[in-house]
């Protein structure tokens, strides 16, 4: 077996005498989770980032073969938990694909609701662990008064704060509760009061800014062929919104822009995330007060069993796009399920944004990548 | 030329700082804008649709809605749920199938809801209790249907 130190001893083997090796992981406070990274130093420079992963692997997708296409939802909650319902969503969408059911409208727009919801749920928390990456601590305050409100109404439809499982094949678990629509403009409105707060503490600060801008630069090319997809990559200009380029149920019926910034650095990335947020709230806007009536759930058997074959469905999460690939061999549990998980991806650019920038600017760089570590081990 | 920059980025660093700090003094002078809460003394107000665990309701003559269709073992990812079954003899000598008891693993518990879901009878329902913790693991797992409870009439 290729143990820990063993890999820290042929990197000690490899580089020259002058090298440095540190472990920043796994428990460290700016990973957000258990990532390891072994960095190899000149002086401050760096020189090679090579993660190490595996801390917090769960054999999500083995569990799922064992698990039928109404249990395997709940699981895949637990793999990007910031983005819980949509990666649900996407599962769901795949197992309807497969069934070929036609989910009822209110159920779409429900959906498309909670994902929206969710996606500025994960960005605002990115935008307060960003913040205090770089040393701010009070952002992460800010950002969590106007998240709590998301998670009240979360719990009060969904009945639960983080993991909801409230996607099911065939539309949604329950129906939105009545106070639901009223308590999604109140948070818009209080959204729209308070997000000027975010540019006066942290965007125009010129701390903040000096620290961002230049760092951790990707171009297009090189953020193609590392696989980058989500809000990494449109900081680099790559059009990628899975919402635009392959709109699943309602995207191609509601207006929004997709961001691009060509800048390319910590800064750009940051600059998508927070625009991002008010497009959302632009989606919600539409559809909020033209929820139809009728079902929520559509009626599917007992036993959901799959045809025999391969179904692929992608979602754009709040981190990038979401694969799910499911093989049936026609039974009540799937033959095989893989995810193509954003945060993999990005991660693997880390090593080409980071090299050669000082190890302070490796913070900064990480930040605006927006890992969630079970999403990369699963 | 250089100058001229220096003190223009000095001035708008300056200027951007300020502006921060307006707004973290605006909320030093308005604490009642503050929303921290303090834990043991105010609790939050759950809605009902809550997951905090599984609890099965009886009704005051100590009944209970449970058939005992295994419905609920069936959909749970976890096997969090354990039914054991038996067979009570009806006064008219026919044998009926009821539960004998109904095993409930809190610690195995994701609080998926699949359970309630699959339940035909809404015999099961999720609680809104949600402080959990407790010196040993063995009390987490739980009896639901109360001693001496049986079926309510007219349930199938």
């Amino acid at each position: 077996m290729y143990t820990e130190t063993e890999i820290i001893k042929d990197n000690i083997k490899a580089g020259s005498e002058t090298d440095l090796i540190i472990n920043i992981g796994p428990q460290h406070p700016a990973t957000h989770g258990v990532l390891h990274l072994i960095v190899t130093l000149d002086g401050e420079t760096i020189k090679k980032i090579e993660p190490h992963l595996g801390y917090i692997h769960r054999s999500i997708e083995k569990m799922c073969e064992s698990l039928s296409y109404r249990q395997f939802i709940y699981v895949t909650s637990r793999m990007d938990y910031l983005s819980s319902h949509i990666n649900n969503y996407a599962c769901a969408m795949c197992v309807e694909k497969g069934l070929q059911v036609e989910i009822p409208r209110r159920a779409q727009f429900i959906r498309v609701l909670m994902s929206e919801l969710t996606r500025i749920a994960s960005h605002e928390l990115w935008w307060g662990a960003m913040a205090m990456d770089l040393g701010a601590f009070t952002p992460f305050f800010y950002a969590f008064r106007e998240r709590e409100t998301i998670n009240d109404i979360m719990e009060e439809t969904c009945g639960a704060r983080l993991t909801m499982n409230y996607m099911v094949p065939g539309g949604v678990m329950y129906d939105i509760h009545p106070n639901f629509q009223k308590r999604v403009k109140d948070f818009i409105q209080l959204f729209k009061s308070k997000i000027h707060e975010y540019d006066e503490l942290v965007t125009g600060n010129i701390i903040f800014q000096n620290r961002m801008k230049g760092v951790g630069y990707i171009s297009e090319e090189d953020a193609i062929s590392y696989g980058c997809t989500g809000p990494v990559a449109r900081g680099s200009g790559v059009h990628c919104d899975i919402r635009k380029l392959y709109p699943y149920e309602l995207y191609n019926e509601v207006e929004f822009d997709e961001i691009l910034e060509t800048g390319g650095d910590s800064f750009a990335r940051y600059l998508v995330r927070v625009k991002e947020m008010h497009q959302s709230i632009r989606i919600i806007e539409q559809l909020i007060d033209n929820i139809p009536e009728g079902d929520f759930q559509a009626k599917t058997k007992a036993v959901l069993k799959l045809p025999k074959g391969e179904f692929y469905t992608r979602a754009e999460t709040a981190r990038g796009e979401l694969g799910v690939y499911i093989v049936s061999e026609g039974g009540a549990t799937p033959y095989r399920i893989k995810f193509r998980s954003p945060g993999f991806s990005n991660l693997s650019a880390l090593e080409h944004m980071a090299k050669g920038s000082k190890i302070g600017d490796l913070m900064a760089t990480m930040g605006t990548l927006d890992l969630v570590i079970p999403d990369i081990d699963r | 030329m250089f100058l001229k920059e220096y003190i223009k980025d000095v001035y708008s660093g300056v200027k951007s700082l300020l502006i921060g700090m307006r707004r973290t003094g605006k909320y030093f002078i308005t604490p009642r804008e503050i929303i921290t809460e303090q834990y043991p003394e105010f609790r939050a107000q759950l809605s009902e649709r809550f997951r905090g665990e599984v609890v099965m309701p009886h009704d005051e003559k100590n009944e209970h809605a449970c058939t005992g269709c295994t419905a609920c073992e069936l959909a749970c990812p976890n096997g969090t749920i354990k039914i054991i079954t038996k067979f009570d003899i009806q006064p008219d000598g026919k044998k009926k199938k009821a539960i004998d008891t109904f095993i409930y693993h809190l610690e195995l518990c994701t609080m998926c809801n699949l359970c309630i879901v699959a339940c035909p009878t809404d015999a099961i329902k999720m609680a809104q209790n949600f402080e959990h913790s407790v010196f040993d693991r063995n009390t987490l797992t739980k009896k639901l249907n109360n001693p001496g409870s049986k079926i309510r009439e007219g349930i199938e």
